[in-house]
């Protein structure tokens, strides 16, 4: 059965006084996919911001039942919330294997969660001691999601995780995510690729101007291109 | 090479490097003897100011209060109260903790060049305080300790520091302390945090850690480096004065870092070993030994941008704390 991991009630998110994104609500179970559509500028960053605690924001933001729109943002991660950020973000001076524990040592547990993330990136054991700047842009990538999952996270959120990659590491992360989907883990996910998108999301948000629109199916929009057509112009 | 045999190699050289001073004081004549005591005492300084600044990335212009706190913490309670060299030693580390916990809680809350500026005014703040508590401080002019008051019993021995080899060897003790603590916390996963922090505070954040509250430990520990060595100069050479609470002491360390590199532990012994050397022998040649100092920083910057240390680190062996 499935379990309501992430809810959204009525948003705002600004950047100082300028609000960005207005009443956003969207609900996430585990097992799901969902994907943040729109175009650049729309407010899909922000709103993933707004959830890890790094963007100002007002409404209800619920994990696992538990409002958490008032906890700072070191304390989010700590209930199960990952994050990875558009560009990677890795510490480039370390190395994979620190990169790695960095990710680790917020959890309570001392579970190893290594195995579980080699298994999903093997090339990640091979590069070990290597500077995780020296990596490249897929291996980034996969180690951004690795670090990320770390911590266990109930809930895994990416940003534009295929941008700028070679087909076979977008191949590579799009196993990755279905994983992760299989083992329960709610991901919300923000993409330009549409043929990526309709592979793997359950359903679809679409976000203009900082409101979303309307959410649906990913089957909805297989059929219906016209929706496609409707919201980001293809 | 793997971490455990890079773990057992870097402190091989980490010991090899106390092992040398060690050795120095047999072969070393008394000027010389006085000197590297002072140069280990400066190094103490910059192991605590490499803590915050090499490894955090927090550039303090504000240092060298936290080497004053130490300094007159120390001093002031043996001069007016007669307290024992060790328990004044301890109090005057004490002091610079809390004068680092206090001066972070407002620090703090500031980045980049406004935890800069934010610093400097402390410092001399600081500096003005001491100045005009001229009565007890005695000011510009500073207070000598009688040497009635630098004689201890510790453990059944008894410690004279007019001794200038006993002197040598509790400098170098506190050095070897100072950098098995730098070693030992850069090492394991309060150094990778720091790092983390060094190179991106959001990104470390979202990863669940409260970084000011890291950065606060790091500046109390920093600070009580910084006054460990205040303390311990100001008992082993027997003066204290507001000097050593002006900006030029806030920027020594700074260069000293720079000189042997941020953000590794031998870095700011080697750094100050050789500003000190390089200033001592210039000025035996000229008096624009200064400019000389100036003129070698340049080139450095130039050929070696992360020290001495860390160009060496980063070509031959990464692995080096």
């Amino acid at each position: 059965m499935k379990k309501m991991l992430l809810e959204l009630d009525q948003v705002d998110c600004f950047y100082s006084d300028l609000q960005v994104v207005r009443s956003a609500s969207l609900q996430l179970q585990s097992g799901e996919v969902l994907c943040l559509l729109g175009r650049n500028g729309a407010g899909k960053t922000t709103l993933l911001k707004s959830i890890v605690g790094l963007v100002k924001k007002q409404g209800v933001i619920k994990f696992c039942g538990n409002e958490i729109g008032d906890f700072p943002a070191h304390e989010i991660p700590k209930l199960g919330v990952g994050y990875v950020p558009q560009g990677r973000r890795l510490f480039s001076e370390l190395t994979v294997r620190e990169n790695l524990l960095i990710g680790q040592m917020t959890r309570n547990n001392n579970n190893d969660v290594f195995e579980n993330v080699f298994k999903l990136f093997p090339v990640l054991q091979e590069r070990l001691e290597q500077e995780s700047g020296t990596l490249s842009g897929g291996e980034q990538q996969m180690l951004a999601m690795a670090r990320a999952m770390c911590i266990e996270p109930a809930v895994l959120m990416l940003d534009e995780p295929t941008e700028g990659l070679m087909p076979q590491m977008i191949a590579n992360i799009r196993q990755a995510i279905s994983t992760l989907k299989s083992q329960g883990v709610g991901i919300l996910l923000v993409e330009q690729r549409v043929e990526a998108v309709l592979s793997i999301a359950d359903r679809v948000a679409f976000i203009e101007n900082g409101l979303i629109k309307e959410t649906f199916d990913v089957a909805e929009l297989s059929t219906d291109k016209s929706l496609l057509q409707k919201y980001i112009g293809i | 090479m793997d971490s455990k045999n890079s773990q057992i190699l870097s402190l091989g050289i980490h010991a090899a490097v106390v092992i040398s001073f060690y050795a120095l004081q047999y072969v070393l004549p008394e000027y010389h003897l006085l000197a590297l005591t002072r140069i280990m005492l400066l190094a103490i300084f910059a192991l605590g100011f490499n803590l915050l600044f090499g490894y955090t990335g927090l550039l303090s212009l504000g240092h060298a209060m936290f080497f004053a706190a130490g300094m007159y913490g120390a001093g002031l309670t043996v001069y007016h109260f007669g307290w024992s060299v060790p328990g004044a030693f301890l109090f005057g580390v004490v002091c610079g903790a809390i004068l680092g916990f206090v001066i972070g809680m407002i620090a703090l809350r500031t980045t980049g060049v406004a935890f800069m500026i934010v610093t400097l005014m402390f410092a001399k703040v600081s500096y003005l305080v001491i100045v005009y508590f001229t009565t007890y401080t005695r000011g510009d002019e500073g207070l000598v300790m009688p040497a009635e008051f630098r004689g201890f019993e510790l453990l059944g021995m008894s410690i004279s520091l007019t001794d200038s080899v006993t002197r040598y060897n509790l400098a170098l003790l506190l050095l070897t302390l100072t950098m098995l603590i730098v070693f030992l916390l850069v090492r394991g996963r309060f150094g990778r945090a720091l790092v983390a922090i060094r190179e991106n505070e959001s990104r470390t954040r979202m990863l669940g850690y409260n970084t000011f509250a890291i950065k606060l430990k790091v500046l109390t520990a920093s600070a009580a480096l910084s006054a460990m060595a205040g303390s311990a100069y100001a008992l082993m050479f027997a003066y204290i004065g507001s000097s050593f609470a002006t900006i030029q002491y806030s920027i020594d360390p700074l260069l000293y870092t720079l000189l042997g590199g941020a953000g590794t532990v031998l870095g700011p012994v080697f750094g100050t070993f050789s500003m000190f050397y390089l200033i001592d022998i210039a000025s035996e040649y000229t008096s624009a030994y200064l400019l000389v100092t100036g003129i070698v920083l340049v080139l450095l910057i130039l050929y070696f941008p992360k020290g001495v240390f860390g160009a060496i680190r980063q070509k031959y062996c990464r692995w080096l704390p």
